[in-house]
Order: C-alpha cells, then structure tokens, then sequence
C-alpha cells in the first residue's frame, strides 16, 4: 500500500471545525446506532415512566374513604351524603359521634375526609340562615383531595332541588342555601394535579440526557480509542459539540413523545406556544447534556460516571419544585434549587403548557438556563485533558 | 507526499526529529532521562528497549500527547511544547492497543480519519485507503470483528490516510504472526521509500535489523544509537560460537567464570560473549584446546549485543 496521493484540505477557520464537529457527531450516531440496547432504551425509558408515573400517580383518585358526623336527623342531611356518594369521590364508610372521634380518624389517615352535618342544620336551612356543613379533607397529598374537593363545590348547588320545592321554593335560584366550609388541612395551597405530567417531562429528560453524555468519554478512555483521538488534529471543543450533537436529536425525539403522550394520554393542555415550548426544552436538553458531559470528563470509569450523575439526579428531584411545591421549601433549599436546570425548566414548562406563558414572563428563568449550559461547557473544555499527563 | 513545503533542500531541513535532553517523571519515577535524539528523513528508525523502558513515553513526547518535564526539541519543525496542533495534523501515531472503534466498520472508521483530517472526500479517501488494503470487500465489517493481523494493518491504513510526514509506531507488530508481520514491514519499507519517517518501536530482533537506524533505551535512558552494525561495532562484544555435545553442561559452568560476560543459546549452538576480548580468550583457553565442542570464533550479534545491554542495566538500576 502506499501514502496515497496529494491531498488538499483546510484546516483552520470555522469551517473546517464545523468539518470535525461533523466527523464526531457521524462517529457517534453510528455507533449509536449500532448499540441498539441503548438505543432502545432512549425511546422505551421515556415512555416506560411516563405511564408508570403518569398512571401510579393518579392525579384524579376516587372512592376516597369518607367518614361522616351527622347531628341532624333531617331529610337535607340524608340528600347530601346521598349526593356525596353518587359524586363516586367519596366511599362513606364510617360514622362517627363525636368531634374528637372524627378529628382522629383523619389524623390517623384512616379516612380521607370528614364531613360533619352540624345540629339544626335542616331547620337552619329553611330560615334562611344558611348553616354550614363542614368538610375537613386531609390535603397532606393535596394531588389526592384536588378532585374531590372541587367535586363537592360542584355537587352543592343541586343538591337539595328536590327539598327545596313548595313554600321553601324562594330559597333555591339564589346562591347556596348553606354554607360549605372546606379545610385543608396540612397543605393549604393545594397543587393540582397537571403539575405531574409537565414535571416529569423534566424529570425524564434530566435523567436520560445526564446518563448518555455522562458515558461518552469514560468510554472513549476505556476501549483505549482516546489515546488515538488525542493524537488527531481536533479540539476538545470540537469533540464536545460533536458528542453532544446527536443526543440533542434524540432528546428532542424524546420530547416529543412526552408531549404527545401528556396530551393525547393525560389531557394535559398546552395553552401557550408550541414553538417557546419545544425551543426551551431543547435549551433544557442541552443544559443536562453539558452536565452530563462534564462529569465525563471528570470521572475515571462509566461507573464513576453513573454515581455523578445520579448524585446530581437527586437533588433535581428533592429541590426542583417537581416533588414539593418549591415555595414551601426552606431558603438554603431554595437557594440550592435556583441553581439546579430542573427548577428553572419546571417554572417555564408549567408556565408554557398550563398558564400560557410567554418568553418575556420566562426570560429569567431562560437565561438561568443559558447561564448554566455555558458555565458547564466551560467548565467541560477545561477540564477535558488534551494531554495524557 | 504533502501540501506544505517538505522539499527545502539542505541537510538541516533533512532532520525531522531533534530533542535535546527530554525527561519526564510519572509520580516521581522517571520514565525517560535526558533522552536526545536525532532522526533524518525517510528514515526508518527502530526504537529497542525492555519492557517500562520509557518506548511508549517518548513516543507520546513526540507527538504531543504528553508534556516533557524538561529538555526541548523540534517534530518534522514544529516545537514539541507549544506547537502539538501542527505536529498532530502532520504526524500519524499509532497506539500500541487497538485504536479504531471496534463497533464502526473499516469504512466508517476511516471516513471518520478522514473528517477529522477535514480531507474533502472523505468517502473517496476511505476507499482509496480501503483498495490500498485490499479489503474492498470487507469494508462494512465491523473493525472489531478482524483479526489481529489486518486489525494493524487497518491501523496502519488510518494512520497513513492523511498523508502524514512522520509515522510514530507503537510496538504495531506484538501479537501478529510471522507473516502478517512480514507484511506490516514490507508496507513499512515501501512508506520510507516514498519519503514517510517511521520511527518504530519494537521487540523482535528481527524487526530491529530491517530498521536503518536503532536505538536502545532502557530504564528512561539512551543507551546505543546508529546503524545496526554500528551498534554491534561500538558493543566490543568478543564472541565465540560453539557446537558439539553437552553444550547445556558446558553453560553451566562458563557462567560461574570471570571475562564471560553472556552466554546463551542459539538453536544447536552456544554464543559467548565477553566485553575485554582477552579476558574471554584467557577464560576459555583451556576449554578451546580440550573440547569436545568445537569453538569458532564469530561476530556478536544484534540480540547478544541487547542482552548484554539488558544485563549490565539491570545491574545499575536493579
């Protein structure tokens, strides 16, 4: 064989960086391609967690066990647990005597709600005096309660048509007759339950983004082909834009069936932009990728590598807003969490998909973001060793 | 063989290697001491040593991949300190272990050389490097799945694709069999007359003397250098060759003698060596006259001038 003849070629300026970022992100789709378990996994892990958290994380759960304290003897009462049952929100199970007896049967988490018909509460009604019923609902999994409670609000306007005919007619086109009073007890803000699928969108991507960029150059250094990369005229920053390239596709892909899955499966709207939505998310893509990158660069083994990544996973989901509302966390909590890309994601995929908000209500949150990806790809470059020293 | 201007003329652009006193310490061992070096064009330079002798380490100095503790010099005139980039464009390295990705298949691996090199066609050149090969057929197999012979061939193939000016190889023949090393070389020897520099390092005697040139480092330091019968010249090694019976006994006891300073077997004969040649003529007198072996005085060879080198190192850095 011989050395082949003359070959011209350009090798400096941006073109001809654009050139080996190319070369690397050919190298890594196929190989990509060619590892078809990983592969796999990039399309079934989404989807696989989505159902599994979408659906064990019933946003909507009925049959809540209910127990009841009722002091009044009148035909209303009877009317409105019977429409309390038909809701199918509320399982009436027990009854109880007593206030204290009631009280302790939600603190112990054996029912979920309570609800308590007070004394005269049928002769209160009929003069006008508008009694109230009282419903104590345990909101410590404000997801759970969400639904019943707005159940209830919706039952209460019907619920004594029957009753309310003859002399007492005049009571019932006005507002309510009584007064329904509800406690949440535990947790007064109450999230609702389209929190959970645009969080898990974020949660999904952080986790698959992290993991595959986290490998990337581990394995290079264990299969022994870094010692030839090095020796070739390409920068780091090249190889890292060229590594990173192929799984902003794939994340993209990812996002995609996510979203499509949160609609078509969840009913979960998205009320502002498409385009602000699929723009960010790649941003937010592209944060987790540079991450995952620089813990490549760090880590000696793909082991040591998955820990990193993991580490930096559970904060993500402790911190981030998507497991606790996130103004309920404590300051230094909070602090931590303005620094993680999940919470800042979390603010703007909810703020897109559920409020309709746009780029200028975003724009901290964005820049957040690109604050983040940058400072990790600095750091990445830097830390990437050119040399075997 | 190359864009840029190699054919200044002179006998100073005729050296592509020029270090002066490398070193470098892993952890305060040192790998290579004070290591100078020169080597000329089109050359085929074989780089000898035992294991841990610091081979891969200068080789890696060379080509940029590690920063020398101290000393300076120049590769194909670029600086070996500050200008790695232009060195990594002009020089192909070889690693000792299987480099290519073994999941990307022969096209691919080379179409990936040639991209990085920001070569224009890179399909075209990876075929041109495929035919060169011989592997047209083969050429979406995956490099994981050749053999160890072609699987040095083929790094041979990508480190010659983008028409280097110096290749720096890394023990590319361990493990390969006779004749797919007969090939290697063969490829090797046909680059050098095409004006490629090959600087080689080696296990294998043989390969040694198919090189012009060789050195031998041990232990982090240059020992010998020059051309193979000046190596064996400037060793003053006094050998005798000896044949007939009982030669396995007769080992035995030259080595408890003084003057002797190596003794090994060569197939159905025994060499001797000595540094002083009359300490060795005085040590074996009786045993010349005495027989039964037959004692031919004879010419030191490569391999007993490197175990000898070997001996008296251990000797010092043991």
């Amino acid at each position: 064989m011989s050395a082949g003849p003359v070959i011209e070629r350009r090798t400096q300026g941006l073109r001809a960086s654009m050139g080996r970022i190319y070369a690397t992100f050919i190298k890594e789709l196929l190989q990509l391609r060619r590892d078809r378990i990983t592969f796999a996994t990039m399309i079934v892990i989404p989807l696989f967690q989505l159902f599994l958290f979408g659906y064990a994380i019933n946003t909507d759960p009925k049959h809540l066990p209910t127990a009841v304290l009722i002091q009044d003897e009148s035909a209303f009462a009877r009317s409105f647990l019977a429409a309390m049952r038909v809701s199918e929100y509320f399982d009436i199970r027990t009854s109880a005597t007593t206030e204290a007896e009631l009280d302790h049967l939600i603190l112990s988490g054996r029912v979920q709600f309570g609800v308590q018909i007070p004394a005269h509460f049928g002769r209160d009604l009929i003069r006008g005096e508008r009694p109230s019923v009282l419903v104590i609902a345990d909101a410590s999994d404000p997801v759970a309660t969400g639904g019943a409670v707005s159940a209830l609000q919706g039952l209460s306007s019907s619920v004594f048509s029957r009753e309310l005919t003859g002399p007492v007619a005049d009571l019932a086109p006005k507002a309510l007759p009584y007064e329904l009073r509800i406690h949440r007890r535990y947790n007064p803000t109450g999230e609702t339950r389209l929190n959970i699928v645009p969080g898990l969108m974020g949660t999904i991507l952080t986790l698959t983004m992290l993991i595959f960029t986290a490998l990337s150059v581990t394995r290079e250094v264990e299969r022994g082909t870094m010692e030839s990369l090095l020796a070739m005229p390409i920068r780091p920053v090249e190889i890292m834009l060229g590594k990173i390239a192929p799984y902003l596709a794939i994340g993209g892909l990812q996002a995609g069936l996510i979203l499509g899955a949160a609609k078509l499966l969840f009913g979960v709207p998205i009320i502002g932009s498409l385009v602000l939505l699929v723009a960010l998310t790649l941003l937010f893509i592209l944060a987790n990728l540079s991450v995952g990158y620089t813990f490549s660069t760090i880590a000696t083994s793909q082991l040591q590598a998955m820990q990193m990544s993991f580490f930096f996973f559970l904060p993500n989901i402790l911190l981030s807003g998507f497991m606790f509302p996130f103004r309920g966390m404590p300051g230094w909590a909070q602090a931590i969490g303005e620094i993680l890309p999940l919470t800042h994601y979390l603010r703007i995929v909810r703020g897109i998909m559920l409020k309709g908000a746009g780029f200028v209500d975003l724009q901290a949150d964005v820049l957040a973001l690109a604050a983040f990806t940058l400072a990790a790809m600095t750091v990445a470059v830097l830390r990437f060793r050119q040399t075997l020293d | 063989m190359s864009a840029t201007p190699a054919g200044i003329p002179g006998p100073a652009t005729d050296i592509v290697i020029d270090v002066q006193g490398l070193t470098k310490s892993f952890g305060g061992r040192t790998v290579v001491r004070n290591l100078s070096m020169q080597v000329h064009r089109s050359l085929i330079y074989g780089f000898l040593g035992p294991n841990g002798s610091g081979k891969t380490t200068t080789l890696r100095m060379l080509c940029g991949l590690l920063t020398p503790d101290g000393g300076s010099g120049t590769c194909l005139g670029y600086d070996i300190r500050t200008q790695s980039s232009e060195i990594k464009r002009h020089v192909g390295y070889m690693t000792q272990r299987f480099s290519l990705y073994a999941d990307l298949s022969i096209r691919e691996n080379l179409e990936f050389v040639a991209r990085v090199h920001n070569i224009a066609d890179p399909r075209a050149a990876a075929w041109d490097a495929i035919r060169r090969l011989g592997l047209e057929n083969r050429a979406e197999q995956l490099a994981g799945e050749l053999s160890g012979g072609w699987k040095q061939r083929l790094a041979l193939g990508a480190c010659i694709l983008p028409g280097p000016r110096l290749l720096l190889l890394d023990e590319p023949t361990a493990g390969v069999d006779p004749k797919a090393r007969r090939d290697f070389w063969d490829e090797i020897h046909a680059l050098a007359y095409e004006g490629i520099t090959v600087l080689v390092s080696t296990h294998y005697m043989d390969e040694a003397e198919r090189c012009h040139e060789i050195a031998y480092i041990a232990y982090g330091d240059l020992l010998m250098q020059g051309s193979v019968e000046e190596v064996i010249a400037n060793a003053h090694l006094a050998t005798y060759t000896v044949t007939g019976p009982g030669l396995a006994d007769l080992a035995e006891h030259l080595k408890t003698l003084s003057g002797i300073d190596m003794v090994a077997p060569f197939g159905t004969a025994l060499h001797v060596s000595g540094r002083d040649p009359d300490a060795l003529d005085t040590a074996t007198r009786d045993l010349r006259k005495s027989g039964p072996q037959v004692w031919t005085p004879g010419h030191a060879s490569l391999e007993d001038v490197f175990i000898d080198l070997m001996s008296r190192t251990k000797d010092n850095f043991a």
